[in-house]
């Protein structure tokens, strides 16, 4: 056998393949092959590694150098340079966007120094299509040990742990199992919930296409906790890459008899079928959930009962996250002493966050709650791009609300979000900076619930297209006095009427923006103005003639003639042409085009 | 997989592949590879270390290159830095010489004086 002296981990997470990450890697083995040492170095596929936007991404190991934005052609360049020569490439190391200091290994970026990896423990280090990798970092230990204990004792490690869901609502884990184990009925069943659909949200797919055996170990505990002998995975066919790695992973698990009858030679027996959704986001709800892997329409149930008593099929049914499973196997392991000592009195633990929008880092992260959003922007986000102002952060995605600046310093966890009308929900943190217009972002994401409402309540299926009529004419200047108190009544009863999660949720990215920038629904009502200048209705673009050098940029791109002017001469934007695409303003390189206000006297 | 043992002789055996990403660097043998060291024969003394260490299983020591430190004449130049104690370069390292390095340093943990260029404390 050759003997490995490197190994190079090539991230394999969706945002990474689709930026050519296997492309670089082909590269990456012709390199090897033609320097002659194709044998002394493995090549690796990894989970999402986290830095989403730099990708696509390789850490080298034993040396721990992480490179960034991998082209094909730098592949040669880091065979005869580093892997040759010993050489680290310098130029494809990942530098802070701020201080533009220059990081030779991921694990010294604040970035990944900040987090603390529990869920996210093995991404960048074992390959995801391989048991064996999950094995050396002591996966299935958890199941062995827990088929040494009781179902019992089991439960009781997960309650005392302090484990709650990580899907949104927040409801004890340990409890739920307990519930599912006493209620009267068989055969019992767990399913996995890995309808993830959240706009902006990709802790599920990341952790499904980075550590498919760790959901899978979890769900086997809960499998033997509750008195389960059969689990499904619900997973969004949208996720082909995370579909493909769970397939093969239930494959492993099945021909190494980890799953199967008397798996570890107990009395135990356990398999799992995957069920794939249409990516119907009603589905992510439970009882819908629950009736679409039946056969029927996705479409909620009222609760109670809960399906812990009439779940799947009539039967008791435990239903878990992704996140939350994986946290199983850590804490079997560990006890739930430690993992109760991790996060704040109410809230244990970490929870993975998809951290996007107008921050420098964006990607997967992992902290412990309690943490709090200063920490989590400027510490591993690195700041907001352009040194731009923070304005508010979205968690919890359509269900959620936004979090303004002044609670920056707030630890956050499921009471504390809570509280300020906003919620942990299943992890996506979308950050805004001074260009967003807050109604706008609500109508983005009332939008998005409208067209998922699944019609069969008339709260949601009628009051949610009302709202939404409401925002979409304040936004174009045609808002009318008193339609913020509309939007509030609707929204309350929205809130209390309808019957599942998506629609008792739905207004809360409405009431919450209400709730933190009032004065800037009132500007679009009464003033007819957009504060962040973003709304195209009530802005207009203009050349500011002082700056202008007619280098005929701005006419060159605009895609509809409507900036003009002759070379060497003040150009100007034709305001009856102009579509407000917002191109000329982006693009010009003496700043000489602004944004005004339509509807008020001056910009 | 039917019982306990048998999962923890995979364990075993897959903690080895997966060694070179996990580990806590102990101790470190670095290995010039500049320009000058490869036609000096640096790549057959890296594989003769590759190999002894395979050969006496030992798994807790991390293998690297460096560049070209400019002593170009007395290359293949080999580092071995033992947590604790001063990094020690030897100096025209042949593949021979490099296996008894191992036998004698990173094994017994016995310098071999005579081959030593330079030593360099707090390393």
């Amino acid at each position: 056998m050759a003997i490995v002296r490197a190994n190079v981990l090539i991230c394999a997470g969706s945002a990474c393949v689709s930026s050519r990450a296997y492309e670089f890697k082909d590269a990456l083995l012709r390199a090897l092959e033609e320097a002659g040492i194709r044998e002394e170095v493995n090549v690796v596929d990894t989970g999402c590694v986290g830095t989403c936007d730099l990708g696509p991404v390789a850490i080298v190991y034993p040396d721990d150098v992480f490179y960034v934005r991998l082209k094909p052609e730098d592949a040669k360049m880091i065979v005869n340079e580093h892997l040759l020569k010993g050489r680290i490439v310098n130029r494809l190391l990942y530098q802070e966007p701020i201080t533009k200091e220059v990081f030779p290994s991921l694990s010294e970026i604040d970035f990944v120094a900040k987090q603390r990896r529990i869920v996210l423990r093995n991404m960048g280090i074992i390959n995801p299509e391989s048991i064996e990798e999950y094995i050396a970092r002591e996966g299935y230990q958890a199941l062995a040990t827990a088929l040494t204990m009781t179902p019992e004792e089991v439960i009781d490690i997960v309650k005392r742990s302090g484990l709650r869901g990580r899907g949104g609502a927040g409801f004890s884990t340990g409890l739920k199992w307990e519930l599912t184990r006493k209620a009267v009925g068989s055969p019992k069943y767990v399913i996995c919930n890995g309808d993830e659909g959240d706009p902006g949200a990709f802790m599920d797919r990341s952790i499904l296409e980075g550590d498919p055996h760790s959901v899978i170990e979890g769900m086997m505990i809960a499998g033997y906790a509750v008195g389960a002998s059969k689990g499904f995975f619900y997973v969004r066919a949208e996720y082909p890459l995370a579909i493909k790695r769970l397939e093969i992973a239930l494959e492993q698990a099945r021909s190494y008899g980890l799953m199967g009858e008397n798996i570890l030679g107990t009395d135990f027996s356990f398999d799992i079928e995957l069920r794939r959704g249409s990516g119907a986001f009603v589905c992510g709800e439970e009882t819908a959930l629950i009736a679409s892997i039946e056969g029927k329409r996705g479409e909620p149930r009222p609760r109670p009962p809960y399906p812990a008593n009439r779940g799947l099929w009539g039967k008791p049914t435990v239903i878990n996250n992704v996140e939350t499973l994986a946290n199983v196997a850590p804490i079997i392991l560990n006890g739930a002493e430690w993992f109760s000592s991790i996060g704040t009195e109410k809230s244990k633990g970490t929870k993975v966050f998809a951290l996007a929008g107008k921050v420098n880092n964006t990607g997967l992260i992992e902290v412990p709650f309690g943490t709090t959003l200063r920490e989590i922007i400027f510490e591993v986000g690195g700041g907001i791009p352009g040194g731009k102002k923070f304005k508010a952060a979205q968690t919890g995605g359509p269900s959620g609300g936004c979090i303004p600046a002044d609670y920056l310093d707030l630890p956050l966890d499921y009471e504390s979000l809570k509280q300020i009308g906003a919620i942990v929900g299943s992890g996506g943190l979308i950050i805004m900076d001074e260009d967003t217009c807050m109604v706008d972002v609500a109508r983005f994401f009332l939008e998005f619930t409208q067209s998922e409402s699944c019609g069969k309540c008339p709260p949601c299926r009628v009051g949610t297209r009302k709202m939404l009529d409401i925002l979409e004419r304040i936004i174009n200047g045609e808002g009318e006095e008193g339609d913020i108190e509309r939007l509030i009544e609707l929204g309350n009863e929205i809130k209390q009427d309808s019957l599942c999660g998506l629609g008792q949720t739905a207004p809360n990215p409405v009431l919450s923006t209400i709730r933190f920038f009032r004065d800037e629904y009132e500007a679009h009502i009464k003033e007819k103005r957009c504060p962040a200048k973003s709304c195209r209705a009530l802005i207009a673009y203009q050349v500011i003639p002082d700056k202008c050098k007619g280098c005929g940029i701005c006419a060159r791109i605009c895609p509809v003639g409507a900036a003009q002017g002759k070379p060497r001469e003040i150009h100007f934007i034709d305001k009856d042409l102009c579509i407000k695409c917002g191109d000329c303003f982006a693009k010009c390189p003496f700043g000489a085009i602004e944004k005004i206000d339509i509807f008020s006297q001056k910009t | 997989m039917k019982s306990l043992e048998d999962l923890k002789r995979i364990r075993e055996r897959a903690q080895a592949q997966i060694r070179l990403r996990t580990q806590e660097s102990n101790t470190k043998i670095i290995v010039g590879m500049g320009t000058c060291g490869i036609a000096a024969g640096a790549r057959e003394t890296l594989m003769a270390i590759l190999d002894e260490l395979s050969k006496r299983n030992i798994q807790d020591v991390v293998v690297t290159q460096t560049g070209c430190v400019g002593l170009c004449e007395y290359e293949p130049l080999v580092n071995v830095i033992k947590p604790g104690q001063p990094k020690i370069t030897y100096m025209k390292v042949t593949p021979e010489k490099a296996r008894q390095i191992i036998a004698s340093h990173i094994v017994n943990d016995q310098v071999i004086n005579e081959w030593v260029l330079s030593t360099e404390e707090g390393a």
